[in-house]
């Protein structure tokens, strides 16, 4: 469980290391850099605040990952999440703030 | 490097700007006037247990159903081990509280006639993804709170048992705050990083508490000589396999129930506490007919996409696992397996024993939420209620100001960091960490040994853990995040002790899994008791009392 930064969409806001809630990502020469991957509890904080989506969510694989990216853009209400699929091709879900969970 | 020092004073000092804190400077502002601090280790928009979302406010009262109720079904699931006064007042206030954050813009799914649509009859819907930034919101608007983020508390400044504030580090910069105040809050949280994880590699943090809550609040109270409660009853989660995510939405959501490996349901035959649903997939496990699961094969598929909705608003690694395998809910029954063990005052009892008005044995001190005792299925519901109760109590109290430490005892304090800044060639905190993590697994009950443990197994692992308490005092940190790691680290070696010794005087067992005494393996009407410590001169002297029950006020 952990996040990839793809430091060629950063705009180097730093709005990822100030939300983290482990305080794991640091600001380096203008681009975000992940300092402890294996500290990442995968709540994906970062992976919202990133207005780039620079930052994708990705199970370990020890933990039976199978390399499939996880990113979020937030359109009012709504967050658009994008998956990248491990063979190729993606699926998007989106959530919308104003509806409660049916379960 | 050298630490520089700056003092600050406020007349409410909150530690922690999680569910609780946030919560209790809020009552406080709407109750009188005065200058509220809130110090938070990370950002208040995302911090602790809500960081990603909750899936439903778990503690309510339905339709038909009275505050009553809520405390006799947590005291049949504690089996009896809870504070009747501390779940009362805390029962009284849920709904209210549940009102007050739709207030604040909380979706909540409403039936046709208004009221708020129920799962069970003490859970309701909602869309949690945005709670935290709700409550962060809420703060921002009140004048009266100033915020400090990304600053980590590690110690209480306390004089003759009456709390003065508190010290602290910035996580950015060499700096050391001395906070002081009229009246101090502590909510932080329970403590995770105890045990040795399920995923103990790459993954490690992808545990079910939040591995930043690491019982800062409780290793603090413990070295001020604080009474703590309940230690003993910890908490160990039974949740979707390798993600660690929560089940709720599936069990009581979808309906989804507990099967072993021949589809056998299995709930029936353990009960269904929360101690007995982990015992019963251990048992099931242990006895040839693993692995379990929740059975979500016959969910129709398009209570799929809600499923993995539902899940994307508080736990995203599962929907993140469904839709990469191509194996959603209606296609592949979910794994399920326990946890490692927790200290989390919202789900079990262990915590600060408090006063009815949540003070602690401390003077001025007050605590809410996750890390007060003896009020367990608290949840986020339940941690705002006793925000509040703990909120106007301090009100009442704020009194002159107890004064400060003095030069000497910060240059004391100061000198202690930058050894840890200035140590050439010492270790990092990682590895007496897992070290710490290993040895609680394997001779205090973990993962790895069925929950179990036996007095000699305790015995060495209270030696392991003070020696490494020594060791970690020659730790070395290169910047102040890793200063924090450090302080991390012996917080929670701090806490493996406290608990080992509630594990050690509590001779039964109470709650399968939650304390599983080799040696005691039954439940004894002896022990229809609390176990309480406190630590003085260096050990930890643990006594009982008398139970509590509602309607009593009970007062230090
Ligand atoms: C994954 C998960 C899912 C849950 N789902 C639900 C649910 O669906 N429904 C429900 O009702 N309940 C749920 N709960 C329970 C509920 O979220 C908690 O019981 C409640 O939020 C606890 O509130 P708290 O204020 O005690 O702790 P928190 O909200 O965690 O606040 C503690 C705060 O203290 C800060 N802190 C810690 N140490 C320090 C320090 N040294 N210095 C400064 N600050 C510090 C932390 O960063 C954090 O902000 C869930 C819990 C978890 C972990």
């Amino acid at each position: 469980m952990s996040i990839e930064l793809r430091g060629e969409r950063c705009v180097g806001c730093g709005a990822c290391a100030q939300i983290c809630p482990g305080s794991l990502i640091r600001m380096r020469r203008g681009t975000a850099h992940m300092e402890s991957p294996e500290r990442c509890w995968g709540c994906a904080a970062c992976v919202k605040a990133c207005p780039t989506e620079a930052i994708a969510l990705f199970l370990g694989e020890d933990m039976g990952g199978l390399g499939g990216r996880m990113t979020v853009r937030t359109q009012s209400a709504c967050l658009y999440w994008r998956v990248r699929l491990p063979g190729g091709g993606e699926t998007i879900i989106v959530t919308d703030s104003r509806d409660a969970n049916k379960y | 490097m050298q630490l520089r020092t700056e003092k600050i004073e406020t007349d409410f000092l909150v530690i922690g700007g999680g569910t609780a804190g946030c919560w209790a400077a809020l009552t406080f502002c709407g109750a009188r006037s005065g200058r509220v601090l809130i110090v938070e280790k990370a950002d208040i928009r995302r911090s602790g247990c809500l960081a990603a979302g909750v899936n439903a406010l778990n503690a309510y009262i339905g339709r038909g159903k009275s505050p009553q109720d809520y405390v006799d079904y947590a005291r049949v699931d504690a089996a009896g081990i809870v504070r009747g006064d501390l779940l009362l007042t805390m029962a009284e206030r849920l709904n209210g509280v549940t009102g007050a954050l739709e207030g604040i813009g909380l979706t909540i799914l409403k039936n046709n006639d208004g009221s708020y649509a129920q799962r069970g009859w003490r859970n309701v819907k909602i869309n949690g993804e945005n709670i935290k930034p709700l409550l962060a919101d809420a703060v921002r608007k009140q004048a009266g709170i100033t915020v400090m983020n990304r600053v980590n508390v590690f110690a209480y400044i306390v004089k003759n048992n009456r709390i003065c504030g508190a010290y602290a580090v910035s996580i950015d910069a060499p700096v050391l705050y001395v906070l002081s105040a009229k009246a101090t809050l502590v909510a932080t949280g329970g403590a995770a990083g105890l045990y040795r994880p399920n995923n103990p590699g790459f993954s490690r943090h992808k545990m079910w508490y939040s591995p930043f809550n690491t019982g800062a609040g409780l290793a603090m109270g413990i070295r001020a000589g604080a009474e703590m409660t309940t230690l003993e009853m910890r908490f160990i989660a039974l949740r979707c396999k390798d993600t660690i995510a929560p089940t709720g939405t599936l069990a009581q959501g979808a309906g989804a129930r507990q099967i072993n490996a021949r589809g056998e349901m299995y709930e029936d035959t353990y009960g269904i506490t929360t101690s007995a649903r982990v015992y019963g997939t251990l048992c099931e496990n242990a006895e040839g007919r693993g692995p379990c699961y929740l059975k979500t094969v016959g969910v129709a598929q398009e209570q799929d996409m809600e499923l993995q909705k539902a899940y994307l608003n508080m736990a995203p690694s599962q929907t993140l696992r469904w839709v990469e395998s191509g194996r959603p809910p209606s296609a592949e029954n979910v794994p399920i397996a326990g946890t490692e063990p927790y200290i989390s005052g919202g789900h079990t009892a262990g915590g600060y024993h408090v006063s009815t008005k949540r003070e602690t044995t401390v003077k001025g001190l007050f605590a809410a939420g996750d890390v007060a005792g003896g009020c367990p299925q608290k949840y986020v519901t339940g941690a705002l209620a006793e925000g509040e109760i703990a909120a106007l109590a301090a009100t009442a109290y704020m009194g002159e100001h107890p004064g400060t430490a003095t030069e000497a005892e910060t240059e004391a304090i100061r000198a202690q960091l930058e050894g840890y800044l200035r140590r050439e060639n010492g270790a990092s905190a990682d590895v007496p960490e897992e070290a710490m993590q290993s040895l609680m697994d394997e001779y205090a009950g973990g993962i790895s040994r069925a929950y179990r443990y036996t007095e000699a197994s305790l015995t060495v692992a209270e030696a392991k853990i003070t020696a490494l308490e020594r060791q970690s005092e020659l730790l070395a940190a290169g910047d102040m995040r890793q200063l924090v790691y450090i302080l991390e680290l012996r917080e929670r070696l701090t806490l493996c002790r406290a608990v080992i010794a509630h594990l050690l005087a509590r001779k039964e067992t109470r709650w399968h899994s939650f304390a599983a005494h080799g040696d005691f393996p039954h439940k004894s009407g002896a022990w229809d008791c609390y176990v309480n410590s406190v630590y003085t001169n260096g050990a930890f002297k643990t006594f009982t009392r008398p139970l509590v029950t509602e309607g009593e006020s009970y007062e230090h």
